[in-house]
């Protein structure tokens, strides 16, 4: 674990308009990937970067306690779903910030998501996000920032260009809505019933979540190798919120994650040295397990820093620790980090950019732009 | 009476964007006053005239071209890309009209007088058809409207009526003289499903020979095009003529009632008697009865629609207006499950949105198995719960509601959304489930899938 041993540059607010015509910092263009990986339904970051060695981890995590991840340091290890990001981690090219959230400090994933997308202090501020600004201040770059889904996500969204892409062929996995809808046709005897047979049906001829993982990763490599492609793009992971059955569905939402990560790592090829991906959620956890074999909506989560491009294999942290006085209200893991400062860091060191002009020009309220001493 | 009821149930669903306040029955009023019988969308529609004489010339280069199929394939496009097109305009309209009252009652006419697209003919004519026969005669008289439908060469390539021939008439003779070994003569399609669909009902009260009798009268309705030039045929090719060389001479008793008019006075006479018949009264009654208040409705509903049918002689406004005033259709409770087509309308609504050129809206309606105007049978699609409340359709819903959440979630926040579409409506439980909902998408899919939204 790192310790605290940031250089710390100034917080204060915005001097500039997020919507003021942008300009490049950047002397000139690079070949940087940059890729946002967003998860959506608040990932459990205690179960993804282990804290094993905190003395209360056990007690609050009772039977959802994972035992056997791989061991990042003498306080953190890594869920064991994560293989291909624990091999990047031991070759230093995977870096994990805990304790760390956007200034949201509320449990709504709508509101929370929004401004961890827009970069803003309050939801629903603006109608643009955080990457549509960077992308202004950067050299324009021969293809369009893409987002690989049906629309453009409030983070890419704004006065700068940007494009996105979906392919039909790849299998849909809104395992969570499904799982939702019975939940909401508990008091409706008529469409509960319809509804448990057709998903009985729907379960009979399905054999997805694997493969279109790797199909997703290998089209996103695919995509940022070319040599006139994007360099900058954002997915979207669903299926977070594990109020309940959390184990077996965080085991696969990881899987997948990591499944797409080895796929686009091995399409990028030597581009993958170029790449950096930021893998974050909208707030974390309830440090807890709840009464259902889950955990409930919480604050403070972990961030995932993946690539060839960085100087990788930490875990940066100023820990809180897990005792009960420690618990940000009494319930959750408690934030230390700016996400925001975390994000501006990267984009900076990626992109040749002073990390700070970075968060000047792309957030709401300026982060603490942590410099890990690396 | 209240704002949610009239647009969900009335109306076409709620549009969040839309500053069409609902204060009282003005609502309904300012609608027949507005009301475009053509509004943009279908403004450079092309006509049935135009179709019908595209298809003509395609069934000729076919017979032309028999084993070379390069050379009219354009020319099958042109009639394919209609049907598509309508398709699409029907859905803008719906989504965007600022009369969504009575554009709910151009789809249930339009269904109550259902042609299918599943009929080759029909395909392309089909949007023509609701265009020409069903609009401008919604807020009209059920005799003119009824009469727009009869003449219309959708119809009437759809049931058949064009083929049918007297047997006695001059060219049902000769017809008889030069092919003795074919069947030719009367075709008693239309005629039938007048009676039992369109105006008398099942059981109101004819017998077969009064079927067999109405469709000697229809004997002479069909499409002029331009190749029964020895019949005498004057008429435009494309437009509905009467033929009097194929019209089975002599008069009529229909159901008791002689009907001596000669020509096409006889079943213009004849759809009149039965467009006015207080089976009819109570067959239209029944129905709208049935899409307003229920799969059951109350008889009160139903007679209180019938006796307006009757007193106002048919006149639809007199009877919309019985239909609003009765607090039979305005219980609390939701008393219509959506047909496919209802919900994706109203899903769209929701949204907000202002235009729907993104949409294929052929697939997505295939895929809710409801593609527009292409019913199984000429009844038209059901307007009952358990047509629509099954285990696969509700899969795909469910997935459409999700597609449809992911392509216009952008300004939404379903925690607001929900309560200004369904108001009292929304059930806590509905409430609970889509602000837990673990990301805009999957709130807005909810909202959309919920009870409370598959119903109105």
């Amino acid at each position: 674990m790192q310790r605290r041993k940031f250089l710390q540059i100034g917080a204060g607010t915005l001097g500039l308009s997020l919507l003021a015509p942008s300009f490049s910092f950047a002397n000139e263009a690079n070949d940087t990937r940059f890729i946002f990986i967003i998860q959506r339904g608040a990932a459990d970051g205690l179960n993804i970067v282990i804290p094993y060695a905190d003395p209360n981890y056990r007690n609050i995590r009772k039977e959802l306690a994972i035992e056997n991840g791989n061991k990042l340091d003498g306080t953190f290890a890594l869920h064991p779903a994560l293989q291909n990001i624990y091999q990047l981690y031991l070759q230093k090219q995977a870096s994990f910030v805990h304790a760390t959230a956007s200034p949201y400090r509320e449990r709504s994933h709508f509101d929370g998501q929004n401004i961890l997308e827009g970069g803003f202090t309050r939801a629903y501020e603006l109608d643009n996000g955080w990457l549509n600004r960077f992308i202004g201040i950067i050299p324009k770059q021969k293809s369009e920032p893409i987002a690989f889904m049906q629309t453009i996500p409030l983070a890419m969204r704004g006065t700068n260009s940007v494009t996105s892409y979906a392919p039909s062929n790849i299998p849909d996995a809104n395992e969570d809505l499904m799982m939702r809808i019975s939940n909401l046709y508990e008091n409706d005897a008529k469409l509960y019933d319809l509804w448990l047979k057709a998903e009985a049906t729907r379960n009979m001829g399905q054999s997805i979540s694997g493969q279109g993982a790797a199909a997703v990763g290998k089209m996103v490599g695919s995509f940022l190798a070319k040599p006139d492609g994007p360099r900058i793009a954002m997915i979207e992971s669903q299926g977070w919120d594990t109020h309940s059955g959390q184990n077996n569905r965080l085991n696969g939402n990881l899987k997948d994650i990591d499944t797409a990560i080895g796929a686009m790592k091995t399409e990028l090829g030597d581009a993958w040295g170029k790449t950096i991906i930021i893998i974050a959620t909208e707030f974390g956890r309830t440090a807890h397990a709840n009464g259902t074999g889950g955990t409930d909506h919480g604050t403070a989560s972990c961030a995932m820093i993946l690539g060839g491009k960085i100087e990788g294999g930490k875990v940066h942290t100023d820990w809180p620790g897990l005792a009960q006085s420690s618990l940000y209200e009494g319930r959750d893991l408690k934030p230390t980090t700016d996400l925001f400062g975390v994000i501006s860091y990267y984009l900076g060191k990626g992109f040749n950019i002073e990390p700070q002009k970075v968060a000047q020009n792309i957030f709401a309220q300026v982060p603490n732009v942590k410099m890990f001493n690396a | 009476m209240d704002e949610i009821i009239a647009k969900n149930r009335f109306g076409l669903g709620i549009n969040p964007r839309d500053n069409d306040s609902f204060q009282d029955m003005n609502w309904f009023e300012k609608q027949t006053q507005i009301y475009e019988a053509k509004p943009t969308a279908i403004k450079s529609s092309p006509n049935s005239k135009e179709i019908v004489r595209q298809y003509l010339e395609v069934q000729e280069l076919k017979r032309k071209n028999k084993d070379n199929p390069q050379i009219f394939k354009k020319e099958a496009k042109i009639l394919r890309d209609i049907y598509l097109s309508e398709t699409n305009n029907r859905l803008n309209i719906s989504v965007t009209t600022n009369t969504p009252f009575i554009e709910r009652l151009v789809h249930f006419w339009s269904n109550h007088f259902a042609v299918s697209a599943d009929k080759i003919e029909v395909r392309a004519l089909a949007g023509a058809y609701e265009n020409e026969a069903i609009r401008p005669n919604v807020l009209g008289n059920f005799r003119d409207l009824i009469r727009g439908v009869v003449t219309h060469p959708a119809m009437l390539a759809y049931l058949d009526q064009i083929q049918s021939i007297g047997p006695n008439s001059m060219a049902g003779q000769r017809r008889a003289k030069n092919n003795p070994d074919k069947e030719i003569g009367l075709n008693e399609n239309l005629a039938r499903e007048i009676f039992e669909l369109h105006t008398l009902g099942v059981n109101g009260g004819y017998t077969q020979q009064d079927v067999t009798e109405f469709a000697r009268a229809l004997t002479g309705f069909t499409i002029a095009n331009g190749k029964r030039k020895q019949f005498g045929n004057s008429g435009e090719i494309g437009n509905f003529v009467f033929e009097p060389l194929m019209h089975e001479p002599g008069s009529r008793t229909i159901m008791g009632k002689k009907f001596n008019q000669s020509g096409a006075d006889q079943g213009a006479a004849i759809l009149e008697f039965a467009a006015s018949h207080p089976s009819t009264a109570k067959n239209i009654a029944t129905k709208l009865a049935r899409h307003f208040a229920g799969d059951n409705p109350p008889q009160t509903l139903i007679d209180k629609l019938k006796q307006s049918f009757i007193s106002s002689n048919g006149d639809l406004k007199s009877i919309y207006l019985t239909l609003i005033k009765a607090p039979e259709c305005w219980v609390t409770n939701n008393v219509k499950f959506k047909t496919s087509w209802e919900w994706l309308v109203s899903s769209l609504r929701a949204m907000g949105i202002d235009e729907t050129s993104r949409i294929e809206t052929p697939t997505v309606l295939e895929n809710l198995g409801q593609t527009s105007w292409q019913p199984k049978s000429p009844k038209g699609f059901d307007d009952i719960e358990d047509a629509w409340a099954a285990p696969d359709a509700l899969l795909r819903r469910a997935e459409t509601a999700n597609l449809i959440a992911k392509y216009f979630d952008a300004p939404l926040n379903p925690n607001q959304l929900a309560p200004k579409l369904l108001g009292n409506h929304l059930s806590e439980h509905t409430k609970i489930a889509i602000s837990r909902a673990e990301s805009i998408q999957s709130g807005i899919a909810l909202l959309l899938i919920s009870p409370e939204f598959l119903r109105r």
